[in-house]
This record gives C-alpha cells, structure tokens and sequence, in this order.
C-alpha cells in the first residue's frame, strides 16, 4: 500500500470515527512511515 | 537526605531505625506531596508497621541486606497485591491487583519499606508527566516545571526526599529523563534483565524496569534488589586509567540548550583529565532511530489498548487517547520494516561499544521543561519538547543496552543536567562499576 493510498484510508476513519484532531497526527506519521520506507535497512525482493 | 548506603551504615550502627527514616519520609509527603503531586497513593500505617518489623528483625539478628528497612517508592505502573495500579489513568478505576509484581516480590524480601505508589504520565505514554488522571507532578527544583517522565512522580519523591529511592519503568527514557531532571541517577537495565512481570506494559519490545536514586552505589543496591540478588555487595568502582570512552557527537549534540552543553563539555573534560581515553564515533542511522521507535512503541502500546480505546475512550486523557490511535493506523508491513531497522541500529551500537567500555551523551537535550510547554527555545529555534525528550534516551530502548544518567551539575537558572552512560548489553554491572569511577567527576 502506498503512502498516499494509505494516509487516504487512514484520515477518511479518522473523519468517520469523529477524531479530526487525529489527522495532523497521521499527517506527520506519514513523513515519517516514508523516512522508514526509503532508509537503506529494508530488504528488497529484487536483491 | 541520606542515601541508601549511609542509611544502611546508620541503622546498623544503631544512629536511627527504620522507625525513625520511614517517619520522616512520611512527614515530607505530609508537607512537600500537595505542591509537587509525587504520590498517587500513601501507605502510610503499612509503611509504619513494616518499618517497625524490620527495626525487631535487625534488633533479632535477621539482617535482609542492603535495602533492609529503607523507605522508598513504586511507580503506579507496578502491581502491589491488594493495591489498585491505577497507571495514573480513570481506565483503570476498580482495579485490584491480585498479587505482587516480581520485582515488588523482590524487594518485599529485600526487606524495603514502601511508602506509596508514584504519579506518572497516563499507561507511561508521555515524557512529562502531565497527562495523567491525578493531575501533574511538579519538579522540586521548580515547581512551575515538568519532573520529566513517564516516572516523573517517582523521580519528585526522592529529589524531595519523601524516599530514599524509587523504581521506576523506562520505554523510551521514562528512568533516565526523570533521573535527568530532578538531579539523580537513574539506571535502566539491559532489556530482558529485570522482570516486567506485573508490570502495566507500554511497548512489550522496549519496556524495562530499574531506579532511580541518589547515587551510583545505590542504584547498584537497588537494581541488584530488584534482580533478586537481595544481599550484593558494593562493587569495587573500575579503575579509570586506561578505559576508553567514546563521545556520540553527529546528531547526539547537534541540538543542546547551551547550558547542557556546556555542563556535558565539562564532564568530558574533567574525564579526559582523570585519565580515561576519549574517542568520538558515529551510529550511522542515529537519524532513523527515532521512526524505528515510533513504528514499533505505538502498535505494541496500541494492541495493549485496543478493547478499552474502544469501549471507554473519554476516559483517556485526550493526548493519551490520540497517540494510542496513531498505533492503530500503522500497517504490519511499516512494523515489520522497523523490527529490521531496530537489529541494524542494535548492531552498529554494539559496533561503536566493541572497542570501548562506553559510550557518553547527554541524558536530555534541554533542562526540565515549563509544564504546558509544547515547543522550547533552544539555540534560538522552537522545538517540540516531546521529541527533545526522547531523542537522547530512546537509542538505548530500540538497542536494549543498559543506560544511565549520572547528575553533571545544573544549568544556570539552577536546574539539573544530566550525562548518559551507555555500556555492552548484558554488562550492566560492568556499566555500573564505570559509572561508580566516573561519577565524582561528572558532578561538581
């Protein structure tokens, strides 16, 4: 799942379980799920 | 207040009984515990009578240790059978805890004197303390200011002088913050090496348990207590010359209050002078730590909570409740990706300790925050205080190495600062023998 695909999913159940104060929150989660994602740690199925 | 050590010396030189100290812990809760909110819960017939009980035990010639008769406290995190562990949140309310923790089993045989169960930031999920059902904790040091936290009651109980020590619970710092800001040591362990059992957990992956006191030679006595290796001996301190140290300087100093720095700066010197070999090394993903923490820490917290975030979610402090559901977002996939970026960080901070006995950073990035501050100024830029508090503790959480923070004076408004010690998992005597040498000259 992208991040974006993700963030989308995760601010629309916020909006639905009536938390809008969680969506900054998610928002800098994201940055910083794509920090993870990009980091020279993770394995890679074409190497 | 004396230390654990000298009351131990005291009361076996009959100078005062266990009778005597535990009193006058209970009358400084009595006088100091409405202004600084240290104690969730006092025990104090229990306290008297247990103290009396172990004055006709040493009276009998049945001598428990170190610890034997010495008052000290217990983060409201910890289960005491027939106590509520209340985790300073409404979510707990009508808890009973039907037996003793291990570690609170530990020091019962030790002989300790619990006086009462300490405030702490809501489940430990803060650094400041100020979240939490019961209201804030206040730093002795200044009361307008955070004691720091998770343990921040704990740590307020004993710069109070309300105990001689503490325990306290550490996810991300929740010891050595504390220890950091109200001007004592505070030691967390190797992770697995102290029991959590009975323990209200934050992260299974990161929790751990250890003291907070009012020196190297006691948070030994206590660790060992805890450990229960109730009848330890004071090690000796580890010979300075000749021992290398390595300084954590790319993104461990990059953002220090002047003062800290200044006071860190000091420490190393005044090291380097008593004849320890002084190095500076790297951890080449230092900067990523901080992401591996939060994609870890907040599922773990999260699956925790996840049937009263639910069925009882006012009864969260709303931060508390927010952060919780930021963990509820996270996919397997991104934690997964963290688990593996924990053992890289694991392995280069074994690296960096391979060829030393330690590693030395500063334990906070800034004094005792204002309660209610949500950024600080520091070299003229805002920053958020959440992150200034665990960014230089929480390595040692996603690593699992044994960690403490020694006093290194006060910054100049009078507030404590303290220098972190870092040493080889599962050598966590070894880090507190070094710790005993270095401590006379990392305080002043």
């Amino acid at each position: 799942m992208t991040i974006d695909a993700w963030l989308k999913a995760a601010m629309a159940d916020a909006e639905a379980r009536k938390l809008p104060e969680l969506k900054p929150l998610l928002e800098t989660l994201a940055k910083a799920t794509a920090l993870l994602r990009q980091a020279d740690v993770n394995d890679d199925a074409k190497r | 207040m004396m230390t654990i050590e000298e009351f131990g010396k005291r009361l076996r030189a009959r100078e005062v009984t266990a009778e005597q100290v535990t009193e006058s812990c209970l009358q400084k809760i009595g006088a100091d515990n409405p202004r600084l909110n240290g104690f969730i819960l006092v025990r104090a017939d229990d306290a008297r009578r247990e103290a009396r009980e172990r004055d006709r035990e040493l009276a009998a010639g049945r001598d428990r240790g170190p610890l034997h008769g010495a008052p000290i406290s217990v983060k409201d995190l910890i289960d005491m059978r027939g106590l509520a562990t209340t985790a300073a949140s409404r979510v707990r309310e009508g808890h009973v805890a039907d037996r003793d923790a291990a570690v609170i089993a530990h020091l019962r045989q030790a002989g300790a004197v619990i006086v009462g169960k300490t405030n702490l930031h809501e489940f430990a999920f803060g650094t400041t303390n100020e979240d939490s059902a019961f209201g804030p904790a206040r730093n002795p040091y200044d009361d307008s200011r955070s004691p720091g936290g998770s343990s921040g009651g704990s740590a307020a109980s004993v710069a109070a002088g309300m105990a001689l020590a503490t325990i306290g619970t550490d996810t991300g710092g929740s010891i050595r913050i504390p220890a950091a800001a109200c001007g004592l040591v505070g030691l967390k362990p190797t992770i697995g090496e102290v029991s959590t059992d009975g323990v209200v957990p934050l992260s299974r992956t990161f929790d751990h348990v250890g003291p907070l006191t009012q020196s190297v030679a006691d948070a030994f006595l206590v660790h060992h207590a805890l450990l229960g290796d109730h009848i330890a001996s004071q090690p000796a301190p580890m010979p300075l010359h000749g021992v290398r140290i390595a300084v954590l300087r790319r993104y461990f100093c990059d953002v220090l209050d002047e003062d800290v720095r200044a006071r860190f700066e000091e420490a190393v010197a005044r090291l380097r002078s008593a004849g320890v070999h002084v190095d500076e090394i790297e951890i080449r993903h230092a900067d990523l730590i901080s992401t591996i923490y939060l994609h870890i820490s907040l599922p773990d917290a999260a699956a925790y909570h996840a049937a009263t975030l639910d069925s009882m979610p006012d009864r969260y402090t709303p931060n508390v409740r927010l952060r919780l559901e930021m963990g509820r977002a996270i996919l397997a996939e991104d934690y997964v990706r963290a688990m593996k970026g924990r053992e890289v960080v694991q392995r280069e901070i074994d690296a960096a300790l391979a060829q030393h006995d330690a590693l030395i950073l500063p334990t906070l990035p800034i004094p005792a925050p204002p309660i209610g501050a949500t950024t600080v100024d520091v070299a003229g830029k805002p920053e958020a205080v959440r992150a200034m508090m665990l960014r230089l503790t929480q390595p040692f959480n996603v690593g699992g190495h044994p960690a403490m923070s020694i006093p290194a004076g006060t910054t100049r408004s009078g507030l404590p600062v303290g220098v972190q010690l870092v040493g080889c998992r599962h050598e966590t005597d070894a880090l507190l023998r070094l710790a005993l040498a270095c401590e006379p000259h990392v305080g002043v």
